[in-house]
């Protein structure tokens, strides 16, 4: 399997709506989706990362309205669970056709309950739209409050964005001032559930986005499956986005499959080193699980 | 089309929510039973008084010591199936039943249930309580390409059936503490929420991104252990997602 996931075709694009870009993080891929989405009935509600009383600590949300999917727009580096609210969305809020976004491992929770529907009754055939978000790492609240605060010396409350790129962790404070930290500082706060983590571009989302690859503003955008396909050509027809073609932009697609190559190699070393973490009595080698050998 | 299978369901000591669990597949089973399955035994749907050979046995319920012809029929059903399945959370890891400790109306002598996998050997889990239908009908259609269908049908079923069948090499213990002993503490937990999504009895909530179970309310079920993505995870399955779901329906059409 491709490090990039099996996709039909990748473009670089930016939405045409002008209140999603201020709001977005990228070129306002996933909002102006899930926004098209509602208004064709493909999806009657989406489970995105919502607003919560603690500053840019997301609580999932089902958001059934443009204002509520642009409240949520944006990145929030820390943990959203946003599986959390998979059944219930099909329960308490009686949605027939779920949209959810989610990291990579956000979006093998999906399949696997699509795949593999446990404690999942009468879910598989709900998950309408599966949209992914680039991820190279997730950091819990306590860790991203420490690079904020204690790094760049800015207030939680203050901080109008955040974003990562070109090597740094910048944030942009409500009062014009910017502050950065190198990325290779992060490393020790990152959550040690990433380390073993197999997929950097959301290979198994119905659609999937992220900066990287395209020019500042814009996004780089994987159309996977057949659904994904119907749903990007209807927003493409319905005029929501900007698009260009992946070769004739820089950085350009190379950069997301050294990327993901980069971070599938690492991970696949520490899931590889986890063998031999410790030493039995008689020496021989005493192992940690690996979730992808068996349970 | 190729021979059906066929399936019996034995009724240990479980509440019949798994049984009704198959029903609830709706015309789904009509669909099973027409194409691919025969329904060669199960309390109140089937009249065949005692334990027949079976393709696939799914045995509800968690099995009482004290009831002889419980630890009998279900050491019957064993010999006489080739696959045996664990059907629900009581069967695989004694889920409410574990809680029993006798003196209950109109048996109070009973008080010893153990998951069937304390008497008998186990081939697959289908956990949770109760399970999901779809899941059942999965393995129904998977079980039915293993003994029925082509090579290619075989291997994509063998791809589909292990993980279900390593559960059963597993152990009979899961709860909410597996997660904290087998993902949490072993470093895999990346927060996804899907523990906490998939609790029947909201045992789990999410604090700062991470599971927190409240033990009091925990059934023993196993939904959450075994849908986790960080309990496992083949990737073969799952990047063929697409082209497998599509087959089931298929299959179901
Ligand atoms: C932890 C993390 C790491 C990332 N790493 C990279 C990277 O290495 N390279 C890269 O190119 N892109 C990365 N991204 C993705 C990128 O930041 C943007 O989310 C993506 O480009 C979508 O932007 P957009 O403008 O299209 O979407 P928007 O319209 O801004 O919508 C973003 C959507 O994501 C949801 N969301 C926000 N935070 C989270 C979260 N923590 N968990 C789940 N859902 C969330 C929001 O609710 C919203 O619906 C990362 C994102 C996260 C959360
Ligand atoms: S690095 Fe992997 S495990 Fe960690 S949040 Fe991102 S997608 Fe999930
Ligand atoms: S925490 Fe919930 S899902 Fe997990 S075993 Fe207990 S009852 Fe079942
Ligand atoms: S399902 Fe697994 S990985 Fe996801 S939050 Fe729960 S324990 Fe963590």
């Amino acid at each position: 399997m491709d490090v990039l996931g099996n996709y039909k075709s990748v473009i670089s694009a930016r939405s045409t709506d002008k209140d999603v870009l201020k709001k977005s993080q990228d070129g306002g891929i996933i909002t102006t989706l899930f926004a098209y989405a509602f208004e064709e009935g493909i999806i009657d509600g989406a489970i995105v990362a919502g607003p919560s009383d603690e500053p840019w600590r997301p609580e999932p949300m089902v958001a059934t309205t443009k204002a509520e999917l642009l409240a949520a727009a944006g990145t929030r580096y820390t943990i959203s669970p946003n599986l959390y609210l998979i059944k219930e969305a099909t329960r308490s809020y009686g949605l027939d056709r779920v949209g959810i976004v989610g990291t990579p491992c956000q979006i093998q929770a999906v399949r696997k309950a699509q795949l593999y529907p446990i404690g999942m009754r009468d879910v598989d055939d709900k998950i309408a739209l599966a949209l992914g978000i680039y991820c190279m790492e997730n950091l819990s609240y306590q860790a991203l409050e420490a690079m904020v605060e204690d790094h760049c010396n800015q207030k939680m409350e203050s901080v109008k964005k955040m974003d990562i790129g070109k090597g740094k962790f910048t944030v942009y404070t409500e009062r014009g001032a910017v502050s950065q930290m190198p990325l290779k500082l992060i490393h020790k706060y990152v959550q040690p559930g990433c380390h073993v983590c197999l997929d950097y571009v959301a290979n198994l989302a119905d659609i999937s986005s992220g900066s990287v690859g395209s020019p500042d503003g814009w996004s780089t955008v994987f159309v996977r499956s057949m659904k994904g396909n119907d749903v990007w050509d209807g927003a493409i027809k319905a005029g929501l986005f900007e698009t260009k073609p992946m070769d004739q932009v820089k950085p350009g697609l190379d950069l997301v499959k050294k990327l993901a190559t980069e971070k599938i190699t690492k991970n696949q070393k520490n899931v590889d080193a986890r063998k031999t973490v410790g030493l039995k009595a008689d020496g021989t080698p005493k192992g940690l699980r690996n979730p992808y050998e068996s349970p | 089309m190729a021979e059906k299978i066929s399936i019996g369901e034995l009724h240990l000591s479980g509440c019949t929510g798994c049984l009704v669990t198959l029903a609830d597949n709706y015309e789904g089973l009509f669909k099973l039973l027409d194409d691919y399955a025969d329904l060669a035994y199960a309390l109140t749907l089937v009249d065949v008084r005692h334990v027949p050979e079976m393709d696939v046995c799914l045995v509800e319920g968690s099995c009482c010591l004290d009831d002889k012809l419980s630890v009998e029929e279900l050491k019957e059903a064993r010999a006489k199936s080739k696959v045996l399945v664990a059907y629900g959370a009581c069967a695989a890891y004694g889920n409410i039943t574990r809680f029993c400790r006798g003196g209950q109306w109109n048996q109070p002598g009973h008080e010893s249930y153990v998951p069937i996998s304390e008497v008998v050997d186990v081939d697959l889990y289908i956990p949770s309580c109760p399970p999901c239908p779809q899941e059942v009908r999965n393995v129904a259609v998977m079980a039915y390409l293993l003994l029925r269908g082509n090579d290619e049908q075989k291997k994509l079923a063998t791809a589909y059936l292990t993980p279900l069948m390593q559960l059963a090499q597993r152990g009979n213990e899961a709860c909410g503490c597996d997660l904290m002993y087998d993902v949490i503490n072993q470093g895999l937990c990346m927060g996804c929420g899907t523990c906490a999504g998939t609790c029947p009895v909201r045992a789990i909530t999410m604090e700062y991104g991470k599971p927190n179970v409240n033990r009091d309310l925990c059934i023993k079920c196993g939904a959450c252990y075994s849908q986790c993505p960080r309990s496992w995870f083949n990737f073969d399955v799952m990047n063929n997602y697409e082209g497998i779901m599509d087959a089931i329906k298929g299959a179901m059409q």
